[in-house]
């Protein structure tokens, strides 16, 4: 049977940034902004869909991330993934793209095994489309990046259009591999009525933990039993089930280290205003093809 | 392994046997980058029959370049070219891997410094060596790494200072193309392709690639449309100013995403940056997204009906007015000017 695992990240919702999210001297409050799924992620997930629609099989969705990372794994589950796995471990943060594509490599082989793995292009608050070729690599696997649509999968290969500059290529490739999936590879469905009422109260071992914490007449063992045998159980690991180096994640593991941020100021130009008459645009050109800008 | 080494590297990326511009871009930022340093710039060719690229990379300022070229690498693909270069990188152990921050670039880099544990930071818009204080640590001539985060809201400087080989992508566009006018020596030294099965777990079988339909990257006169024109239709006095002024057209990601414009006519972070002559930005609000593609233009027009827009901080000249109003007018104040 097909496995797929789609790697997904919690995202600050970067792309809607309102006055409510901005600090007295114009920075942005980060703390402040909504929490969503990244969108090609999303997408991403879409397209695993789409896969065990025509082809069968099942899907789980990882994330590394923060306690309140579940949010975006019930989404996903909302949408038709199968089950949803979340690493997390304090020893996890800061991490960098080579330190979380490790963390994630060591969860992908825990879930194995596993023919396909999907993950968005890249994230909308770094941009970077390092952590899916990363991971590939950490796997040792090939990879099909700025996939736009899978045409078939048959006999253990896998043929992929991706986009390249300029146009487009098919590759076939031998499962299993790494695929990262842009805009526009796939519309992603609206949640289910159903499932949604079905998964809303799947948890994390950490949400349960929060409510043994606050409840003393409830034993974490028997509610995660509980989660388990209702489907409602979403896995979590930390750094000790995944086997993992601790130098090699978290903000250890990350050779690339934030020096220095600077605020974008708006360096203001001496700004010639033209009144949009006749007149004042008929100097403007005059101005232009003066300093030989235009004519 | 071998002694680690100063010098600066760029892969130069090929595609159909020509050499990407952004490659040739930055090898002129590397130029620079070398004399800091006071080490050696070379540039990293690989293809089929690329003797000519590894060539013209010494107009560019190489000092060296190394050559692989075999009828497998064609066309890119992850796996032989990963697996050669890393291969150099572990023998030759440089201090700066540059790449371009294309589909290509972006594909490779990661696996790279993934392979070799470096830092790697993508889309700098700048780079510069420094002697930095870390930590309370000194590290003399670390390479600064800067780019906007978080949404363009924050500008950060990256560094790697515990990982030998520093590594960084770069937009097409985002460094100056400046030949040098004496190149230096013309070292090519040809490195043997070594085939692996692991070769055939990929294979291309079907490619199809044109080059840029438009010209928008050298023109001398853009003019640029934002979502605030409103329609498809409004957009037509874009090309209508166009056309008379002889200039090319362009677009925001906002203008790309109502269908105003078509993707590859996109002006900022992710689409091109630019730098012509004279850039007529129209109903533009000028995110800081937009501007990283145009700031660096030679002159700017902004015309918006809202005067407090941030295009007009990146504008030499400002007309606060209505884009339908406006446009009509300055082709008449073009026209008569020629007669």
């Amino acid at each position: 049977m097909l496995h797929s695992i789609v790697l997904v990240k919690q995202v600050p919702d970067t792309a809607n940034i309102s006055g409510k999210v901005m600090n007295d001297d114009g920075t942005v409050n980060r703390s402040k902004l909504p929490a969503v799924l990244n969108s090609e992620d999303r997408t991403a997930l879409e397209l695993a869909l789409q896969i065990r629609d025509r082809f069968g099989g099942r899907i789980t969705v990882l994330s590394m991330g923060p306690p309140r990372a579940s949010d975006v794994l019930r989404e996903c589950l909302y949408m038709g993934a199968d089950a949803a796995c979340l690493v997390s471990d304090r020893k996890f943060a800061g991490a960098d793209t080579l330190a979380t594509s490790y963390v994630l490599s060591r969860a992908v082989r825990k879930l194995a095994p596993y023919d396909l793995v999907f993950a968005g292009r890249q994230a909308i608050d770094g941009d970077t489309a390092q952590v899916g070729p990363q991971t590939a690599e950490k796997l040792g696997i090939t990879q099909i990046t700025y996939t736009q649509s899978i045409l078939d999968i048959n006999a253990g290969m896998i043929t992929a259009k991706r986009r390249i500059d300029g146009g487009y290529e098919v590759l076939q490739a031998r499962l299993p591999t790494l695929l990262t999936v842009i805009k526009g590879a796939a519309q992603p469905r609206p949640f289910s009525a159903k499932r949604l009422m079905a998964f809303k109260n799947a948890r994390t071992l950490i949400d349960l933990e929060k409510l043994v914490e606050d409840n003393s007449l409830l034993y974490l063992d028997k509610l995660v039993e509980e989660c388990q045998k209702h489907n409602l159980y979403i896995d979590t690991f930390t750094a000790d089930e995944l086997d993992i180096q601790p130098e090699r994640c978290g903000l250890k593991g990350s050779p690339t280290r934030v020096y220095k941020i600077d605020s974008v100021v708006l360096a203001g130009r001496d700004k010639q205003n033209i009144e949009p008459s006749r007149d004042g645009l008929a100097g403007l050109v005059d101005a232009l093809v003066r300093d030989h800008i235009l004519g | 392994m071998t002694e680690n080494n100063n010098d600066v590297w760029v892969f130069i990326e090929q595609r159909d046997g020509k050499a990407a511009d952004v490659s040739f871009e930055l090898l002129c930022k590397g130029r620079k980058l070398a004399e800091a340093m006071q080490s050696r710039l070379v540039a990293i060719v690989m293809g089929h029959d690329v003797a000519s690229i590894a060539a013209e990379t010494f107009d560019y300022g190489a000092d060296e370049a190394i050559l692989i070229s075999d009828p497998a690498l064609e066309h890119y693909r992850t796996g032989p070219y990963e697996r050669q270069v890393v291969e150099l990188v572990r023998d030759r152990r440089p201090r700066i891997a540059l790449f371009g921050a294309t589909i290509i670039g972006r594909d490779l880099a990661p696996r790279i410094a993934s392979a070799t544990q470096s830092g790697l930071t993508a889309d700098c818009t700048d780079l510069q060596i420094a002697d930095v204080v870390y930590l309370r640590q000194t590290f003399s001539r670390l390479l600064l790494q800067i780019r906007p985060a978080f949404g363009g809201n924050i500008i950060a400087t990256i560094i790697t200072p515990d990982t030998h080989t520093q590594m960084a992508t770069v937009r097409e566009g985002v460094m100056e193309l400046l030949p040098v006018e004496h190149p230096r020596q013309t070292l090519i030294t040809s490195v043997e392709y070594k085939p692996d099965p692991t070769d055939a777990l990929v294979t291309i079988i079907e490619r199809h690639r044109e080059e840029s339909k438009n010209n928008l990257k050298g023109a001398p006169i853009v003019v640029a449309g934002g979502y605030g024109l409103g329609t498809k239709d409004n957009f037509r006095l874009i090309h209508e100013l166009a056309k008379v002024l002889g200039a090319e057209v362009a677009g925001t990601r906002a203008a790309v995403d109502a269908g105003f414009v078509p993707s590859e006519r996109q002006v900022g972070q992710t689409g091109l940056t630019i730098r012509p002559k004279l850039y007529i930005a129209i109903g533009i609000s000028g995110a800081i997204q937009h501007r990283a593609g145009m700031q660096e233009s030679n002159k700017i027009v902004a015309i918006n009906v809202d005067p407090e827009a941030p295009i007009f901080d990146v504008a030499h000249y400002g007309i606060v007015g209505d884009a339908m109003d406006v446009i009509p007018k300055l082709i008449e104040a073009y026209k008569s000017r020629l007669k």
